[in-house]
């Protein structure tokens, strides 16, 4: 079977990748998995075994969840498919995404991207699953993390489930808001912009102040 | 507690949005120029001598960039100093399925795995060492010519005080062998690597490591190349759990394939090449011998371990150390005896795995008090509130423990599950069981002797008002980068996310030692708050003379610094940083940890000791089937002494992925092999290298898990915390083979504990033999004669008495940690 | 990571579009439908087809007529048996079965027709080329020696589908079509006891469909045994189907065990001696007693050979206590995590 690379046998594809027309030839051997990671640069996507036995590299196919390492590349044309990269919307976060990011349901984030699509997809057919409907729907999902607990809070919370989210000043910057920017060396802190200074923030216990102009020594405790 | 604004408060993690919008870089979400791929090929011979490769097809096959063989790979490396036993390509000998004999780049990976097909390789075959008990009765073929003797690899004796003499003292004494199998980490992400020059002509490699600081060390040595001209970029792992802790064979590959290539090379792990990694659990057999009073209370210790290495070093004589250190920082034990030996076999290395060392003699001895409960007819949980070790102790080997929240776990999960009610009062086929543990906060000493700091920090301030810390810690999934920039906001009075992380890299960061032994958020937290006090200290120096307000009296809170007394009075945090810039120049701060020197000086002490530990109570919950011995876990209750939780969030999942690891082990998960009738084959395989077939708990299998986080500060720990990502794994094997012996009266003294198991326990029992299921006994080791170290009670002073005059360090060192100990 | 070797793929479009593509070469052209099984046993280097024939794009393998009993399109997707009423009202058996296999993003992909064809498995075919390469390959591919019983002049991989033995309880029928034939096959007889040959469709055929009877009071059901809730194959499984009259006796009865051979094996004794009685106590356990003598199970799947076998007796029980209409749901949960009511 050898053949030379580069001259390996070629496939056309043309499908809808979060809602961007695609149009490109690749090897015809590849998964979608491949295409999507290699070809179009959509890391997102992830891979724990690239036989079907762990749910990372899941992605929406027309809606529902498949096994891009498992899809041959040349079989997706014409459809439409979700990848992670494809669940923000107008520069927001999908609620499942603020809910994993804000719950603790990523850890080390590896198997987040397929469990993410998973449940938008239970989301999208099922309006308000049980903990036992969220189950079944993750269930071909490994994560080796979490214990699953906080995933299944997250998609509870995600869909009005009464389990509180985060304030959004413990959340990071939104994108609308951007950074408060105000000209270095201004006198003054602009008026009314910050919150009543906290009562219980402890106060600065002092001691002879050093000023460091390399940050590169060491100084050893 | 003093409330923090930051610290103590359930956030977001500061990569939460990474994570979750799929933007995390981890290592095969690189791609480069001209990057090329690298496929490894592998032994088919669990021991064989090479007697020729022949890489002339596979190099004319198309694509093909380079063939390297262990011809190109002289010198070895290996984890620990005194195990120099790895070489990136087998050069003689190959020691289990699986070592790598060659490796080829190709511009595509296809054309590399179709390549590595093409490489003939002769081998000669050798006699193969199965287990730990072939290795102690076949001293030939040495698997390495290195170690204590023949296939024994390490022998550890130690005895503090006169154990036979405190066994002779005690009302009744309990004699248990337990099997704990081994199983691996199973992170969902495979191993990766990419190796490049950079433009400067230096070598870079990215790699989903948990330890880039040893990983350079060794790419330095493997490489012989000045370490000032090697950058290791630690990416984000997708799951470590202790896997990703050693410098591996594809790392060295594809570093020297891309200095020789000078283009980037790649290597992506296949899942099954994840498994012959490994340096995953150690399967061990173990025996206690324990001497108690009728009260239960412990009058001495005897334990015995054997380990099953594997076929090389890795982290293994820590591993053996561990599997005794930690017993009597858990219960008070006045006189204990440790003896462990670790054995070479032709099977994937073993090494650390979360909990390292500690879970499997956790399991024999929490089981053991268990047994020792029932047959005292004392409460389980009564008798160990009773043996509890005492904060603020030197332990008999000599680890000095600080405080101990661990009464309180047990009390907490014993009310949460309603345990005196329910306790051998649930219905025939249901149980309880508990079982405690308790796990270093980082371990005292480094990996190589040095007296540098295991975690160093940098803070850089600048006039945008931004805060950038660097550090070499490395994000493995655990939350480190949060704990990083969550204690400097804390200090700094502003928002975790007005900081930026950069972690993991060798270029940019100061030394962390990495991602094991628990010790990133006490080591690395510490010394965050050190260089962020050190940076306060500066703007508030700087503030105090604008506002003409006293240092001392100034708050750095929401964003601001302003006077206590008057909270109006006060400058935003960016004027501050302006005004110390302007007032001293150019803004940077350090801050590094050491942790305080160990009180055992004896050969040995060096594993084990820990600024603080943590502790943990578990019940589990089982329903036992008595006619399949099929078991169902519906809930688990587990209480963690975490001291202080820095973002409870992040503390709870680090507490259930716990539980969920530990009932993957406790049920279901094996690292197990296959030897194949030697009249047919010599083969001895992995049983089942596949995601499929090693079996990790999906989401259905999870039962519900209620947990309480203990908090008491350690003033070790920074704003008093403790681990947590190992020591709540702990209990859970034992506490569900307790709840097995409350449910059916049976006892599964081996992990894990399978309904077959059960099943033959129970068909004992029904023939009056003993109910249980597990090792008959323990072999017979050629123990050396154990180092005798007086426990502090006895006056001792943490010295051996009977040990060799110590050569000055320096000397103990050549002695002890030969550079280079295999010669191949 | 794994990749799949080169191969020439089509598209069919019709049936016989791609009967004549498998006529050309009938012995390296495989056919694609979902692709969960070919594809990651073309990756591990089982399976190296010349041509792959993708059945995706021909709608007739996707349909689904309900008249006298169900015909269902060997190209329709498991998740689309799960989520229809009628086969759970009708067919609990089927419906019990397609609901556990693998997961549901596999069920999403996975065919009725591809899990009827499903390859037999073993733990020591079912690995990577290197790891079949260090045990130096076994009879079912590339080998000499069957390495479960090394004495086996036969292949001994076990038949691992689910919806065979809840589809042989039920008396379906399967068509199979070639370029120049057209047989109608019962799904028990599609099976023969051989690991390699497990299947009596030719190399040039295609399973088009999936004849059910009319439900027809029969009341159904399968019970899985895996180590998890969900990925496993099954190691023991236990497919039941029963009539009974107006007093609850047993007027016909079915009971056919999965994974203990290399094809379903129907334990017809063990139905016959329910027959003319109703499910009590006693007749189930002479019933399971019966049908743990037809479990044969090998040492080539997860669990141990001989638990496996013992637990058999009471999984028979289950699938009978089921149909005589206990309520099981503690048993599904603890077994398959899951009520599957």
């Amino acid at each position: 079977m050898a053949s030379q690379p580069g001259g390996r046998a070629q496939t056309h594809l043309a499908c809808v990748v979060n809602g961007d027309p695609v149009d490109i030839t690749c090897a015809g051997y590849k998964t979608l998995l491949e295409v999507l990671r290699e070809d179009l640069g959509l890391t997102g996507t992830k891979h724990g075994c690239e036989l079907g036995e762990c749910g990372a590299c899941a992605v929406l196919v027309d809606g529902e969840p498949v096994l891009s390492c498992l899809a041959l590349a040349v079989e997706c044309s014409g459809r439409a498919i979700t990848t992670v990269e494809g669940l923000t919307r107008d520069g927001r976060l999908d609620p499942l995404q603020e809910a994993f990011a804000d719950l603790g349901a990523a850890q080390c984030g590896y198997c987040t991207p397929g469990i993410l699509l998973t449940a938008r997809a239970l989301l999208d057919r099922v309006e308000r699953p049980t903990r036992d409907d969220i189950r079944e729907a993750l269930s071909g999902n490994l994560c080796r993390c979490t214990g699953y607990q906080q995933i299944f809070e997250a998609v509870e919370s995600a869909c009005g489930h009464a389990q509180p989210t985060l304030r959004r000043a413990q959340r990071g910057p939104e994108p609308v808001e951007g950074p408060r920017t105000s000209a270095c060396g201004s006198r003054e802190a602009p008026e009314g912009s910050e919150a009543e200074p906290s009562r219980r923030a402890r106060a600065h216990g002092g001691g002879a102040p050093c000023a460091v102009n390399n940050a590169g020594r060491g100084d050893h405790a | 507690m003093p409330e923090g604004r930051v610290i103590g408060i359930p956030r977001r993690r500061v990569d939460g949005r990474a994570k979750v919008t799929g933007q995390t870089r981890f290592a095969d979400d690189l791609a480069f120029p001209r990057m090329a791929y690298c496929r490894l090929l592998r032994s088919p011979h669990p021991h064989a001598r090479i007697v020729r490769i022949d890489t002339t097809r596979a190099a004319e096959h198309p694509g093909v960039l380079l063939v390297l063989t262990g011809d190109d790979f002289p010198i070895p490396y290996g984890i620990l100093p005194v195990s120099q036993d790895e070489h990136a390509l087998c050069r003689d000998k190959v020691r289990f399925v699986g070592d790598p004999v060659a490796a080829v780049v190709a511009r595509d990976e296809l054309a590399a795995i179709e390549a590595v097909d093409l490489i003939e390789v002769e081998y000669e075959r050798l006699r193969t060492i199965a287990d730990p008990i072939e290795s102690l009765e076949h001293p030939e073929p040495r698997i390495h010519e290195y170690g204590d003797e023949g296939n024994i690899h390490k022998k550890v004796s130690l005895a503090f005080g006169d154990v036979e003499q405190a066994l002779g003292e005690a009302d009744q004494v309990f004699e248990d062998t337990f099997f704990y199998q081994g199983n691996t980490h199973l992170p969902i992400e495979q191993h990766a690597a990419v190796g490049l020059k950079d433009p400067d002509g230096k070598l870079v490699l990215y790699s989903s490591t948990q330890t880039p600081h040893y990983v350079h060390r060794a790419l330095a040595k493997a490489l012989e190349m000045p370490a000032a001209h090697i950058r290791v970029v630690a990416t984000p792992n997708g799951g470590g759990f202790g896997g990703k802790s050693d410098p591996f064979n594809h790392e060295v590959v594809v570093a020297k394939a891309a200095l020789l290539l000078d283009r980037p090379v790649k290597i992506s792990l296949t899942r099954e090449e994840v498994f012959y990694c490994h340096r995953g659990r150690h399967p061990v057999l173990m025996k206690f011998r324990t001497g108690v009073k009728k009260d239960g209370t412990i009058t001495g210790v005897h334990l015995q371990t054997l380990l099953d290495g594997g076929a090389y070093g890795s982290y293994g004589v820590a591993s053996t150390f561990y599997t005794g250190a930690l017993q009597t920082v858990t219960y008070h034990i006045p006189a204990y005896h440790f003896q462990g030996c670790r054995a070479f076999t032709n099977k994937p290395p073993c090494g650390p795995k979360r909990g390292h060392g500690t879970p499997q003699s956790r399991f024999g001895q929490e089981v053991q008090l268990d047994k020792i409960a029932d047959a005292l007819s004392l409460d389980p949980a009564d008798l160990r509130l009773r043996i509890v070790e005492h904060p603020d102790t030197l332990t008999a080997n000599y680890l000095r423990v600080g405080t101990i929240g661990l009464a309180e776990c047990i009390n907490r999960v014993t009310v949460a599950a309603n345990w005196k009610a329910r306790f051998r009062k649930l219905p025939r086929g249901r149980g309880l069981g508990l079982a405690c543990s308790s796990y270093l906060s980082g371990a005292g000493l480094p990996i190589y002797w040095n007296d540098m700091p295991h975690s160093g920090v940098q803070l850089k301030l600048d006039r945008s008002g931004g805060v950038t810390a660097f550090c070499g810690a490395t994000e493995i999934g655990q939350g480190s980068d949060d704990v990083l920039v969550g204690c400097i906001a804390e200090i700094l009075g502003i928002d975790p996310f007005d900081i930026r992380a950069v972690t993991g890299d060798t270029d940019l960061t100061p030394v962390d030692l990495g991602s094991y032994s628990s010790r990133v958020t006490l080591m690395m937290g510490n010394a965050a708050i050190q260089a962020a006090e050190r940076a306060r200290d500066i703007l508030a120096q700087a503030v105090s003379r604008k506002l003409d307000v006293p240092a001392a009296r100034l708050v750095f809170a929401d964003r601001r610094v302003f006077d206590a007394e008057d909270p109006a009075r006060g400058v935003s945090f960016q004027d501050a940083v302006c005004l110390a810039e302007t007032a001293f120049g150019t803004l940077g701060t350090t801050g590094s940890y050491t942790p305080p020197k160990s009180a055992a000086k004896f050969k040995g002490g060096g594993v084990g000791p820990s600024p603080t530990y943590s502790y943990t109570a578990a019940i589990v919950e089982v329903d036992v089937d008595e006619t399949t011995g099929w078991v169902t876990v519906p809930r688990v209750w587990i209480a963690h002494d975490i001291g202080r939780a820095l973002n409870p969030t992040l503390v709870r999942g680090q507490v259930e992925g716990s539980v969920y690891m530990g009932l993957g082990e406790a049920l279901m998960e094996e690292q197990a092999f296959r030897r194949l009738p030697a009249r047919l084959s010599s083969a001895l395989v992995h049983k089942f290298p596949s995601l499929l077939e090693y079996k990790s708990p999906t989401s259905l299998d999870m039962p519900e898990v209620f947990t309480e986080l203990v908090e008491n500060p350690d003033p070790a720990g920074p704003f008093g915390a403790k681990e947590v990502g190992q020591g709540p794994l702990l209990p859970i094997m034992p506490a569900l083979a307790n709840a097995v012996y409350d449910a059916v009266g049976v006892r599964i003294d081996e992990v894990p504990i399978t309904p077959d198991k059960i099943v033959k326990a129970l068909d004992a029992a029904r023939e009056g033999k003993p109910a249980r299921y597990g090792p008959a006994s323990f072999p017979t080791v050629p123990w050396p004669e154990p180092l005798q170290v007086p426990p502090p009670w006895a006056g001792g002073d943490g010295h051996a008495t009977n040990e060799p005059p110590r050569k000055s360090r320096r000397a103990a060192r050549t002695a002890d940690q030969p550079e280079t100990v295999v010669r191949t | 990571m794994m990749r799949l070797p080169e191969f020439r793929y089509c598209a069919a479009r019709s049936i016989e579009e791609a009967a004549a593509v498998l006529a050309e070469s009938p012995a390296d052209t495989m056919l694609l439908a979902g692709g969960t099984d070919v594809l990651p046993n073309m990756k591990r280097r089982q399976q190296v087809p010349r041509t792959v024939v993708g059945l995706r794009g021909i709608p007739a393998l996707g349909a689904q007529h309900n008249g006298n009993g169900l015909v269902l399109g060997a190209g329709v997707t498991l998740t689309h048996i799960v989520r229809d009423p009628n086969i759970r009202a009708h067919y609990p058996g089927l419906w019990q079965a397609a609901a556990q296999i693998a997961t549901p993003h596999l069920r999403n992909m996975g065919t009725i027709g591809g899990n009827l064809c499903l390859d037999t498995r073993c733990t020591y075919y079912d690995q990577n080329y290197e790891w079949r390469k260090a045990i130096d390959f076994c009879l079912k591919k590339d080998g000499a020696v069957c390495w479960v019983a090394t004495s086996s002049p036969r292949c001994l991989a076990v038949s691992s589908t689910d919806t065979a033995p809840a589809l042989i309880a039920l008396r379906a029928r399967v068509r199979l079509v070639s370029a120049n034939s057209v047989r109608e096959v019962d799904v028990t007889d599609l099976y023969q006891n051989d690991g390699i040959q497990y299947s009596v469709r030719r190399a040039d055929e295609i399973l088009t469909e999936i004849a059910l009877p009319p439900s027809d009071g029969w009341r159904s059901t399968y019970w899985k045994l895996r180590r998890r809730g969900s990925f496993d194959f099954p190691v023991l499984s236990v497919a039941g189907a029963v009539r009974l009259d107006p007093s609850g006796g047993v007027t016909d009865a079915r009971i056919v065990l999965g994974a203990v051979a290399s094809r379903p094996m129907e334990a017809r004794e063990a139905a016959s001696t329910l027959v003319g009685r109703p499910l009590s106590d006693e007749a189930i356990a002479e019933a399971a007693e019966q049908a743990f003598a037809v479990a044969k199970p090998m040492d080539n799947t997860d669990f141990t050979l001989h638990w496996r076998k013992r637990v058999s007796r009471a999984f028979v029980t289950y699938a009978l206590r089921e149909l005589r209409g206990d309520d099981m749901r503690d048993e599904r949960v603890k077994t398959a995590r899951q009520a599957m009511g």
